[in-house]
């Protein structure tokens, strides 16, 4: 196969929502001696940027998305350990910890959430739901997170965003880590009150909200 | 399992038939056309005067040979429409008067301008499935006011067409202007492109340009569609089923007119019944006893076999307002889970009076939602939720399967803008627009990709010269322009 061709066969298994194709033409790139980066940036990316405008018009929707991202996690986690040995690094907008509030226990969302932004070159670390505060505090300064994503999808939940800026302050992390939080019942006005960084209204906001924070 | 509303037992289905049978042979109803009274004595009526009494025999044998099922087909002959069955379409209310300015929401009379931003609209709707001579216009004299809207529909669309003549003069020359698409005459019977509608007056009267509309169709083998019109509590009995009845007779002596003008000539069992409201004397279309009278007639006709239509997704209101909304919708619904072939209506306002673009663009949405809900839940899985659940292990990622991005597109009608499914601070940012407003912006958005069909330029040479010839012949010098 050319490297043309193997290259937009890559883009359109993204597409497609085929992460076993993705991960046999990571493979095969890596066989054929293709750099890991050129095969995500010249291959895997325009897929998933392809997907994620035509999202944005309302042409593809929610499930595609979702297959389009985990069709990416799979290519990359063929690449990485060949990315690891050869020193290359992808370029990362930055690590985000995603976790859902302390006794919440809503998990869509803030998958989406997390799944939009690795496809869109961040490095996400999901600590699932219902995450003690500790927890994300702990992992924050494991991973020197550039971001961190606290979601509550009920009113009773939501104080925990506030309960995680508060610890991260206390840690001394806070004036490293820039703080989202979304879900049903937040306000831009309550991420203001909580003195959080921003707030993101659905998946594709959060995105944009992330990308502004870390100045990508 | 496809979902289904009988509001009748059979046995009242067939007592309906049989009073109507009785109505006609017993009370007879008024035929005045001489020539349509003459067929019916020939087939063993007695006439006193105007007045046609009808034995059953005469009817039963016009039912045995209306056809059950025919096709309206597209301008390139290709079969759009089935009118048959419990096949479920569309089409924009016809023979409106006025269009609601969607600027300054005045009832102005219509104009050739407005119907062809009408017929634009319909054509970009896919949830329309055929177009129909909405508005009359005002600018044109009256005398050839009926062709001039198949003129315009006819320079701006492809889809078939539920149209309907003035005259018997003008008839003629309907049916000319159209077969010059299908090729001809005797092409245009064998794949007809149009269905004309044909009023009888409630109640139980043929007038005699209702009985020669009704025969003339019949010879030129083009599809009639009656639209019987009983008004419960002033022009037909109060009760539902006394309307129904009353229907029936109606339509059962058109059919017999129809069949021995010539027999196996496609009718169908249409109408635009409404209650009469008491207060304040109109004939509202958006009320569910009208609907209800609809579903009962349509059962009565298809116990007979023949192809249906009826008027609704309508609305009384005077603006696209939460009213106009829930009339047309709740109408909309009952007349597709009442499997009726040709829904007419959609676009009205005001008692039919007043149509409207931007309300179309509305009731597509509506439309659509009736469609989906007629199509049923269907069983799209070996096991319904067990191979669903493989690897799901109480979390919620079905997003993830392979099967949400399959079928969710098949089990869930994406609307378009019109409907609103934001959150509440997304649909602020995006202008926190109400329904009527973004009905407008589609509008616009739909006129804007509009492009005239591509047609024969013979054919349209030949249309532009006989339409002209008629205006001549009519004595009106000049005619408005078609803007393409």
């Amino acid at each position: 196969m050319q490297r043309e061709d193997l290259f937009a066969a890559m883009g359109q298994a993204i597409i497609d929502g085929e992460a076993e194709t993705a991960a046999e033409l990571a493979r095969r790139g890596l066989e054929e001696g293709v750099a890991p980066l050129d095969a995500i940036d010249r291959g895997f990316v325009p897929g998933i940027d392809h997907v994620g405008h035509e999202f944005a018009a309302e042409n593809m929707f929610l499930p595609e998305l979702v297959l389009a991202g985990e069709a990416m996690k799979a290519a990359v986690d063929v690449l990485e350990p060949e990315m690891q040995r050869t020193g290359a690094e992808r370029e990362i907008h930055g690590t985000v910890v995603l976790a859902a509030a302390h006794g919440d226990i809503h998990d869509i969302g803030k998958s989406l959430v997390g799944t939009m932004l690795s496809a869109s070159g961040f490095r996400v670390v999901d600590l699932g739901v219902d995450v003690p505060i500790d927890a994300v505090v702990d992992t924050v300064r494991e991973v020197d997170a550039d971001l961190v994503g606290i979601s509550a999808l009920l009113t009773t939940t939501m104080v925990g965003q506030r309960d995680v800026v508060d610890a991260l302050t206390v840690a001394g992390l806070r004036d490293s880590v820039k703080v989202m939080v979304g879900g049903a019942p937040v306000t831009p006005e309550w991420a203001t009150e909580i003195g959080a960084d921003g707030f993101g209204e659905d998946a594709a906001r959060a995105v944009s909200l992330a990308r502004e924070l870390v100045g990508a | 399992m496809r979902p289904k509303l009988d509001l009748l037992t059979s046995e009242l289905v067939k007592r309906v038939v049989d009073e109507a049978l009785l109505l006609l042979r017993e009370h007879g109803v008024k035929v005045q056309s001489p020539e349509a009274v003459e067929l019916l004595v020939a087939a063993g009526a007695t006439a006193d005067e105007d007045v046609v009494r009808l034995p059953e025999p005469v009817i039963r044998e016009a039912l045995a040979t209306v056809p059950s099922a025919f096709h309206l087909h597209d301008r390139r002959g290709e079969p759009k429409v089935t009118y048959g069955g419990d096949a479920v379409h569309f089409d924009p209310g016809s023979s409106g008067v006025h269009v609601l300015d969607p600027e300054t929401l005045e009832h102005r009379p219509s104009t050739t301008a407005d119907l062809a931003r009408l017929v634009k609209v319909a054509e970009m709707l896919p949830e329309i499935d055929a177009q129909s001579t909405a508005v009359v216009c005002d600018e044109v004299p009256k005398g050839i006011g009926d062709l001039w809207r198949l003129y315009v529909v006819l320079e701006h669309s492809t889809r078939p067409i539920v149209t309907g003549a003035f005259s018997i003069a003008t008839l003629h020359h309907m049916i000319d202007m159209v077969a010059i698409f299908a090729g001809g005459r005797e092409a245009l019977a064998r794949t007809p492109q149009a269905v004309f509608d044909v009023c009888p007056s409630p109640p139980l009267i043929w007038s005699a340009f209702g009985s020669e509309n009704l025969i003339e169709l019949a010879r030129a083998g083009v599809p009639a569609e009656m639209v019987s019109m009983p008004l419960a509590g002033a022009a037909a009995p109060v009760t539902l089923l006394g309307s129904i009845t009353q229907h029936a007779a109606e339509c059962l002596s058109g059919i017999a007119i129809h069949q021995l003008a010539a027999p196996g000539s496609p009718i169908v069992w249409g109408g635009a019944p409404a209650i009469f409201d008491m207060r304040k004397g109109t004939t509202p279309m958006g009320a569910i006893e009208t609907a209800m009278i609809d579903a009962g007639y349509a059962q009565v006709g298809k116990s007979l076999g023949l192809p249906t239509h009826t008027y609704l997704g309508a609305s009384d209101a005077k603006v696209v307002d939460a009213q106009a909304g829930l009339e047309s919708g709740v109408s909309a619904v009952v007349g597709a889970l009442a499997g009726i072939n040709m829904i007419s209506g959609a676009g009205m306002l005001d008692f039919l009076a007043c149509q409207s673009p931007e309300k179309l663009v509305l009731d597509a949405e509506a439309i659509a939602m009736a469609k989906r809900l007629v199509a049923g839940i269907e069983q799209r899985t070996e096991t319904l939720a067990l191979e669903l659940f493989e690897g799901i292990a109480f979390k919620g990622e079905f997003l993830k399967q392979r099967a949400t991005k399959d079928l969710f597109a098949v089990e869930q009608h994406v609307p378009s803008k019109v409907i609103d499914r934001d959150s509440t601070r997304g649909w602020l940012q995006s202008g926190g627009l109400d329904a009527w407003t973004r009905a407008k912006h589609r509008t616009a958005a739909l006129l804007e990709a509009y492009d005239r069909p591509e047609l024969d330029p013979a054919h349209e040479a030949e249309l532009r010269t006989l339409v002209e010839r008629i205006a001549k012949d009519a004595g009106v010098d000049a005619l408005p322009e078609v803007a393409p």
